[in-house]
């Protein structure tokens, strides 16, 4: 496939056109394009030239909702065709998101949770008004990666504190990261409470994320490597 | 004259009504299963938990909302009134956090806070009222409702502002107040206290909200509707259409409450704000949010209804020239637009943070907002000409008898937190900062506590340790020691 073609995938994302998006994903289905690379050099690229321009003030949460609704678009198009040759995007990891108890603001969440799957996270959004209990259940249920937890008040924020503590009676917290934000939320207020990390906006958060992935890796590699000489 | 300022006109504030009527009966509003059979009842449509209101019966519901009310002081004299044109200031509410007035660094806030924050406000006559300002943190969440108020009662003799944060919190408060009143009934004749009451942007009133909104009509407490459209996330990103959603919320809130118990007080209140489209937060300092704010207290005024915004709020982080200019701004906006009741002074940080440096220099933004509200007036016969005559073209203005009976109604004069010269320490100016902890020091050593009948306090002591006890804590931070036994003494 000619390089204008993902240069024109690449553009569609961060002109947030659902549309071309997906005509182009189906173009490069009919002309045989591998799926994988129409994803990793047309659209993925894209996602990142939104994050870097959205990082330096250029582009604003409404373009961004509308580049994460186009490259939803244009995977509606290349997974089935993935499915079907036997192939898997590689998946970024697994985060269960919600908003905590009392609180049923969702707005920062939905955000959150646009980005992560427009970077290959796999979402399971719990909602609003979600309790310690529920985010540990569906944790172990999906065997999540991270769990991320909202609050927009300074009521509910503290409710964030009965999910990390959820999720340590469970026996869940060596295997299960957890990030946290909402408006009152500070870094401080996540060390405090003994969560993972703490992201101001959407955009950090799949930042955070992704850190967070890479220091599971290194946990289960340290792991792997202990038990190998210890054997 | 007073100085009126207003944003909209009136075709458009008519558009604005036509608009909110309109989104109340389609797609109409979700309300909690507590108000079902109160709206049904009134011939409400209501299906799969949203009420579709007509116009007619939520007109004539605001038509029964009284349009003005008073709030009182622990003493019973009328300090507060709501309605007509009339401006107060309170602080802001229900913050997590305090801003240290040496590290600039925010900390959870704790009683003892609370307590000094409410002693200082008590000796600022700019803040007509208290507001429940902070969350405790040395207290257990689920009495920290309750708490903050006890605090407040304790430590203040102005009307409160405040709120609770579930349907059953609720009920303490008002037993925590008609205690301090003298009873229920004495609640109801001399309410000392505004409850503020959220719906859930948009057009949602939950399960708390709605029972608070039943509740406190009931028990003839006013209740104060704080809508807070989001514009562009929670609400239509035009300023426009924010307020007509905000118009909706109060309608429908209006609507539940006038049903529950019709003539019951309620104030036409909220604190919208934009939402930053770079970093998803809510800038109360905007001018786009000062602007939402006046807009719906105008619609508010022109249904004839009591009024309240959130305004004199920044969002720095530090106490530095950004959130002091975006504080004193809404202020002068928030009383040029004559609304009853603004909260939001020494809060930083987008609502995050309190600081009680903040609420002194507030007070003095306030200070100057009150006196431009005044406007100018003639104060004498001859405006000039008189004083003319006595001095001719030598100027000597400052010898005449006018001048000293006339320049303290003309002027006011500042704290020490305004450097007018003043405030030099060693022939060294101090800066904005340490004067306000200087004044925030000499307020509170100068602060007197006036305690209740002995028989009341006792009985307000009583009734919060046996609460307290419900959630295993100890004594009573901010105001009884662990080892309380028989007399009070202050911790």
């Amino acid at each position: 496939m000619p390089d204008d073609h993902f240069s024109a995938m690449r553009q569609s994302i961060i002109d947030g056109a659902p549309d071309t998006a997906s005509s182009l994903a189906q173009q490069a289905v009919t002309s045989g394009v591998a799926p994988l690379d129409a994803i990793n050099n047309g659209y993925v690229p894209g996602m990142h030239d939104v994050g870097e321009q959205f990082a330096r003030g250029q582009m604003f949460l409404p373009d961004m909702m509308a580049s994460a609704e186009a490259m939803r678009c244009a995977m509606a198009v290349l997974d089935p065709e993935l499915k079907r040759l036997g192939t898997e995007r590689p998946m970024a990891g697994v985060v269960v998101l919600g908003t905590t108890k009392g609180d049923i603001h969702e707005i920062g969440k939905i955000l959150v949770g646009t980005l992560l799957t427009a970077h290959g996270f796999r979402v399971h959004d719990l909602g609003v008004d979600v309790s310690g209990e529920k985010f540990a259940a569906k944790a172990r249920e999906l065997e999540a990666d991270i769990v991320g937890v909202s609050a927009l008040l300074t009521t509910t924020m503290r409710n964030q504190k009965t999910v990390v503590e959820a999720l340590e009676k469970d026996g869940l917290r060596t295997r299960v990261k957890i990030m946290v934000g909402g408006a009152p939320v500070t870094r401080r207020w996540a060390e405090e409470i003994g969560a993972d990390g703490y992201a101001k906006d959407a955009m950090s958060a799949v930042a955070l994320a992704q850190e967070l992935m890479q220091q599971k890796l290194h946990t289960i590699c340290d792991q792997n490597l202990s038990c190998s000489i210890n054997r | 004259m007073r100085p009126k300022l207003e944003l909209l006109d009136k075709p458009l504030i008519e558009r604005i009504l036509g608009e909110a009527f309109q989104l109340i009966e389609d797609p109409g509003v979700r309300v909690a299963p507590c108000v079902f059979d109160l709206l049904r009842s009134a011939g409400v449509t209501v299906k799969d938990g949203v009420a579709r209101i007509p116009e007619a019966l939520a007109r004539r519901l605001i038509d029964l909302a009284p349009r003005g009310f008073c709030l009182y002081d622990r003493s019973g004299r009328p300090a507060v009134r709501y309605g007509g044109d009339d401006v107060h200031f309170d602080p802001g509410s229900s913050c997590l956090n305090i801003l240290d007035p040496h590290t600039q660094q925010a900390r959870p806030a704790m009683s003892a806070d609370l307590v000094r924050f409410v002693q200082v406000a008590e000796k600022l006559p700019q803040f007509a009222a208290q507001s429940t300002a902070m969350v405790c943190n040395d207290v257990p969440q689920e009495i920290g409702d309750w708490y903050r108020l006890l605090l407040v009662l304790w430590y203040s003799e102005k009307p409160v502002v405040t709120g609770a944060f579930s349907a059953e919190s609720l009920h303490t408060l008002l037993d925590l107040l008609a205690i301090e009143a003298g009873g229920r009934e004495a609640l109801r004749d001399h309410p000392r206290a505004v409850f503020d009451v959220c719906p859930s942007p948009p057009l949602n009133w939950s399960e708390f909200a709605s029972q608070n909104l039943v509740d406190l009509a009931r028990a003839g407490v006013p209740a104060e509707i704080v809508s807070m459209p989001l514009a562009g996330a929670t609400a239509p990103v035009t300023l426009a259409g924010s307020v007509v959603q905000h118009a909706a919320e109060c309608i429908s809130g209006i609507t539940i409450h006038q049903l529950a118990q019709p003539g019951s007080p309620i104030v036409w209140g909220g604190a919208p704000a934009i939402f930053d489209m770079r970093t998803g937060k809510t800038p109360m300092g905007a001018i786009e949010t000062a602007m939402l704010d006046l807009a719906c207290t105008q619609v508010g005024k022109y249904l004839g209804l009591p009024t309240h915004a959130y305004l004199v709020a920044g969002d720095g982080r530090v106490i530095d020239a950004q959130v002091e200019m975006e504080s004193g701004m809404s202020a002068m906006l928030g009383a040029l637009a004559g609304i009853n009741m603004i909260s939001g002074a020494g809060m930083l940080d987008f609502l995050a943070c309190h600081s009680i440096e903040k609420l002194v220099i507030d007070a003095e933004a306030i200070a100057s907002a009150q006196r431009l509200i005044e406007g100018i007036q003639p104060r004498s016969d001859s405006l000039a000409v008189a004083m003319f005559a006595q001095t001719g073209l030598h100027g000597d203005f400052l010898k005449l008898k006018e001048t000293r009976v006339l320049f303290r109604k003309e002027q006011h004069f500042p704290s020490s937190v305004i450097d007018r010269g003043l405030s030099d320490v060693d022939g060294r100016a101090l800066d904005i900062l340490e004067r306000a902890r200087q004044r925030v020091d000499d307020l509170v050593a100068s602060y007197e506590r006036h305690p209740l009948p002995p028989e009341r306090e006792r009985e307000l002591i009583n009734f919060a340790e046996r609460e307290a006890a419900t959630s295993g804590l100890e004594g009573l931070p901010g105001i009884l020691a662990p080892a309380y036994t028989k007399e009070p003494h202050l911790i």
